[in-house]
């Protein structure tokens, strides 16, 4: 068993690295307090490749492997939550279930513009009705000769207002439960597609998180992703490498939170000495040090499984759950040894303490994690 | 030694541009005479250039016993390969023990390609030269590794020993009107070949936004300078000092100056040979992106400010009069040099 | 098509150089290597005019077998070929043995451009590109502002501290390249993963160089480092409370000892 990065995951993480911090970092606080989608980064991350890592070239990506785009996640989200759920929300929601489930058509027309950064992707699953229970799914699509015609709503969607190709879930027969829901690619533009009210949220702020609308929306028959009654395990088969791209950023903003705190507790000076020379400082980084790496080993493990195995949801689940809490314990902890300064926006661990909190919630509630994984402990 | 014994004197390269001598070239003389009076020898000034032998005088009142004149059409704008051709004919003839260059950005584009033509070694933007007074041997003393480090270079088996020399490092020597320099006319063959560019156009440089990382001195304000409109006095204080201005966050921040221009943690990191700090308190995040300024001088109302724990030389006082009055004194101070 | 020759450098990172606050001395372990900034500017402007024209781009780096790392991140910039000049007895070399080894390398490739970038931040001595081309037999021109291709030529805007000459090169010709020249592409991630896995990097040992044993390494040096030594370390500042006047005296005083005016 070898821990060691490899050359070129050792030069991406370098690159990653410098990016975010000469593109991303200079805009976090900016995009977190305009609540405005940093759309100028996004199309950088477009131009240099970022937005299709995992996705083989042949389909417009860069050919890499799960772990190099955990790690763009991670690096991104270390100085922006926001910027690195975009980059997640496209790669695993979007490009991955075409990827995986798309006809050669589908993923000509639909993949490679995704996957080279000429369009962005989102995924539009939850309802009103419909969160953790995504089974409640109520919007409806139904054949009219060759188009599907579409009724309902989406809500929570990241990249909402922003995507150009959206995986739309949608019930094809009410009778058959989970099994009468199908995918769909729908593109923005389409008729009767419009978008509701933006989410005022607590963190990733600049994410744009909106409401979809369809009415009487038609799309070509041949947008069905996959077979029609497929919808539902399409959706949690994607939701399994989804959650590793939230588990990277859960650990980058771990990171993230962690390395600002260190710098700052060798210079904050209270009683005539650094709170670094603290007991109480010292022990608290040691845990959280160590927390965080743990997460950063779950969240790789994850990757790699999901290259190498054909299942990965319980790995995929462990991860999520952990790399998640982990992200709120460190980030409220930093924000408590930043004291007084910490709660407000002059300093970074603020912002990453309200965008952690989402990482406990969206693509699986921690609780759905522990579902995950006790279901197959216990099976 | 004796393999070198037909090697004498300290030859000096006079850069002109457009019949001005640069003041590095005086600089070097100054340096040049003490080197020759430890070594028992003279100073000549190269003169390369075209109606140029005008200038011999002046660098006769500043220190050369000699001036080597090259004059020549060939020679009327800084191009490498005739300037190259012309030093590499007076090295070949004049055989001198020491060549010094200006380390400007013709000095540092001509000295190497003298040095690979002649086969000697060459030592870069040196700080300090001596002669060491056993072995008769230059020593050039150069920052080396982003300036944390001095390193002492000799060149024991070449001749000659060649160095660029930085600007505003060395002392001239005093002028003395009247002192003469035995001016010698040599004449160069040039003949044109590939290695001619060839000049269509000469811009005067304007004043630009830079990448402040890039700038070699700083004026940075942060929020003690109150508005927008105060700014205006950095941006003559570094008109003065030929630098930049940069802000702090909190500046940035108030919609004073643009954020390009932001120091700091979430700003740009800086290094450069002179910061000012000017109403800037100095908090960790600011400091982390300038501590490493070669000098760092501190103007601040706070006595107790953080920012005087990291300068190198701080005022406490009133930014408001400081700042115009040292913008006066800087600029009369360098109409006086 | 144009054949372009970058030369590149593996660089510490100086900005990252600490000094040891009790000893003086340079911190140099956890001193990241990077390609040496100048550098890259001249990769990015063959990489432009690549784009742009059309031209096989071939990179040159001289050093340790660790200097395979930036001669990959050129190849994920998109750079067609890298060679790595490496051998024992190319070590202790001064500028001009250097230049004189890559000069002699770089003979072996074909070239319409060589680019080189001004200066390296750990040797800062700008002197191995004009060196070059003065071993090449080409014309140099240095501090390159900006840059095209016309014909035969190049037309380049050349930095002077108060202005700048537009010159014509004729090809084959040298230029040094700024960091003003432009910014940098990032690496692709693909670029990346094809720089080690299909793309190679060819290393070029004392034998494949057609140099003489005179002209490199310490021996074929002229210059030799008799010391080094860390810079004075700060000492504690100063600070003065008197009247402006005074005060702006002060300062300019400080000013003139530092040399700065």
């Amino acid at each position: 068993m070898d821990f060691k990065l490899s050359s070129e995951h050792l030069m991406a993480r370098t690159l990653f690295s410098e990016f975010a911090e000469n593109e991303v970092k200079p805009y976090a606080a900016e995009v977190d307090e305009t609540e405005e989608f940093p759309k100028g980064t996004v199309e950088k991350l477009q131009r240099y490749g970022f937005m299709g890592i995992p996705i083989p070239r042949e389909f417009g990506g860069q050919g890499c492997d799960s772990l190099t785009y955990v790690m763009c996640v991670e690096e991104l989200s270390k100085r922006c939550a926001t910027t690195g759920v975009i980059v997640s929300a496209h790669t695993s929601l979007c490009c991955d279930p075409i990827y995986k489930f798309g006809t050669p058509a589908q993923k000509e027309e639909y993949l490679k513009p995704l996957a080279s950064g000429d369009k962005l992707g989102a995924f539009a699953l939850t309802e009103p009705g419909a969160g953790t229970d995504a089974a409640g799914v109520q919007t409806k699509a139904v054949l009219e000769g060759e188009q599907y015609v579409l009724n309902g709503s989406k809500i929570f969607i990241t990249n909402g207002k922003e995507a150009d190709i959206y995986i739309v879930f949608a019930m094809t027969d009410p009778s058959k439960g989970t099994k009468g829901i199908s995918a769909f690619i729908v593109e923005k533009g389409a008729p009767g597609f419009t978008f509701g009210t933006k989410e005022k949220k607590m963190g990733i702020r600049g994410s744009s998180t909106y409401e979809l609308i369809f009415r009487d929306c038609r799309i070509p028959r041949e947008n069905l992703l996959g077979q029609e009654g497929k919808g539902f395990s399409i959706a949690m088969a994607t939701l399994d490498g989804g959650r590793i791209g939230i588990a990277a950023q859960a650990l980058g903003i771990a990171e993230g939170a962690l390395e600002t705190t260190v710098a700052y507790v060798k210079q904050r000076k209270q009683f005539g000495r650094t709170i670094a020379q603290f007991q109480n400082t010292q022990f608290t980084l040691a845990d959280l040090a160590a927390k965080t790496e743990a997460a950063k080993m779950l969240v790789y493990k994850a990757a790699y499984a999901k290259d190498t195995q054909k299942r990965f949801s319980v790995e995929a689940a462990m991860a999520k759950l952990f790399a998640a809490e982990t992200a709120m314990e460190v980030t409220t902890k930093c924000v408590q040894l930043h004291g007084g300064y910490g709660y407000t926006r002059e300093y970074a661990v603020e912002r990453m303490m309200r965008d952690a909190k989402i990482t406990e919630i969206y693509e699986g509630t921690s609780e759905v994690q522990r579902m995950v994984i006790s279901g197959s402990l216990l099976s | 030694m004796n393999q070198f014994s037909e090697y004498k004197g300290v030859y000096v390269f006079v850069q002109q541009v457009e019949g001005v001598i640069a003041p590095v070239s005086f600089e070097l003389i100054g340096k040049a005479r003490e080197l020759a009076k430890d070594l028992g020898t003279g100073v000549s000034a190269v003169l390369c250039g075209y109606n140029v032998a005008g200038l011999a005088d002046e660098l006769g009142e500043c220190g050369a016993d000699t001036v080597v004149l090259v004059d020549d059409p060939a020679l009327e704008s800084y191009m490498t390969e005739p300037y190259a051709h012309a030093m590499h004919s007076v090295i070949e003839f004049f055989k001198p023990e020491v060549v010094l260059y200006g380390a400007t950005t013709i000095g540092r584009d001509l000295a190497p390609r003298v040095s690979a033509r002649v086969h000697t070694g060459l030592t870069a933007d040196c700080t300090k030269l001596e002669i060491d007074k056993e072995t008769g041997r230059l020593l050039m003393t150069r920052p080396a590794f982003g300036g944390n480090l001095m390193a002492t270079i000799v060149c024991p088996d070449f001749r000659p020993q060649m160095a660029t020399v930085r600007p505003g490092v060395m002392q001239r020597a005093e002028r003395v009107s009247g002192r003469r320099a035995r001016v010698l006319p040599f004449g160069v063959k040039f003949e044109k070949n590939d290695r001619y560019v060839e000049i269509l156009d000469v811009i005067k440089k304007m004043n630009e936004s830079v990448d402040i990382s890039q700038a070699d001195i700083l004026v940075s304000g942060g929020r003690g300078m109150g508005s927008k409109e105060n700014f205006q006095m950095l941006y003559d204080l570094a008109d003065a000092l030929g630098g930049r201005v940069s802000a702090s966050r909190a500046a940035v921040d108030a919609g004073w100056v643009d954020k390009e221009l932001q120091v700091g943690q979430t700003g740009k990191t800086v290094r450069p040979k002179l910061y000012i700090a000017v109403g800037i308190s100095g908090a960790i995040q600011h400091l982390a992106g300038m501590e490493e300024s070669d000098l760092i001088i501190a103007i601040n109302r706070d006595e107790t400010a953080p920012i005087f724990n990291i300068a190198d030389y701080g005022v406490v006082g009133d930014l408001n009069k400081v700042v115009p009055m040292l913008t006066e004194k800087i600029r009369a101070a360098k109409a006086e040099s | 098509m144009l054949n372009i020759v970058v030369c590149i450098k593996q660089v510490p990172d100086t900005n990252e150089v600490r000094l040891d606050p009790k000893t003086g001395t340079l911190i140099r372990e956890g001193v990241p290597s990077i390609m040496n900034p100048d550098d890259k500017a001249g990769l990015e402007a063959a990489l432009r005019i690549k784009d742009e024209l059309g031209a096989c781009v071939r990179v040159v780096s001289m050093g340790p077998a660790q200097a395979d790392a930036v001669l990959r991140e050129a190849l994920a910039m998109g750079a067609d070929e890298a060679y790595l000049i490496s051998d024992r007895a190319f070590g202790g070399a001064d500028t001009w043995a250097t230049s004189s080894t890559i000069a002699a390398a770089v003979s072996k490739l074909p070239y319409d451009i060589v680019f080189t970038g001004r200066q390296a931040i750990d040797g800062d001595t700008a002197q191995v590109g004009p060196q070059m081309a003065e071993h090449l037999g080409i014309p140099n021109v240095s501090y390159a502002e900006e840059i095209r291709v016309v014909g035969d030529s190049l037309i380049v805007k050349r930095q002077f501290e108060n202005s700048y000459q537009v010159v014509r090169v004729k090809m084959p010709c040298l230029v040094t390249a700024l960091t003003e020249l432009n910014r940098p592409r990032y690496m692709t991630p693909g670029g990346i993963f094809s720089a080690y896995r299909e793309k190679q990097v060819t290393v070029w040992a004392r034998a494949d160089v057609p140099v003489d044993d005179s002209n490199i390494g310490l021996k074929g040096s002229p210059t030799r480092v008799k010391e080094s030594f860390p810079k004075a370390l700060k000492g504690k500042g100063e600070v003065v409370t008197l009247d402006a006047e005074a005060e702006a005296d002060y300062l300019v005083s400080k000013l003139r000892e530092k040399f700065v005016i």
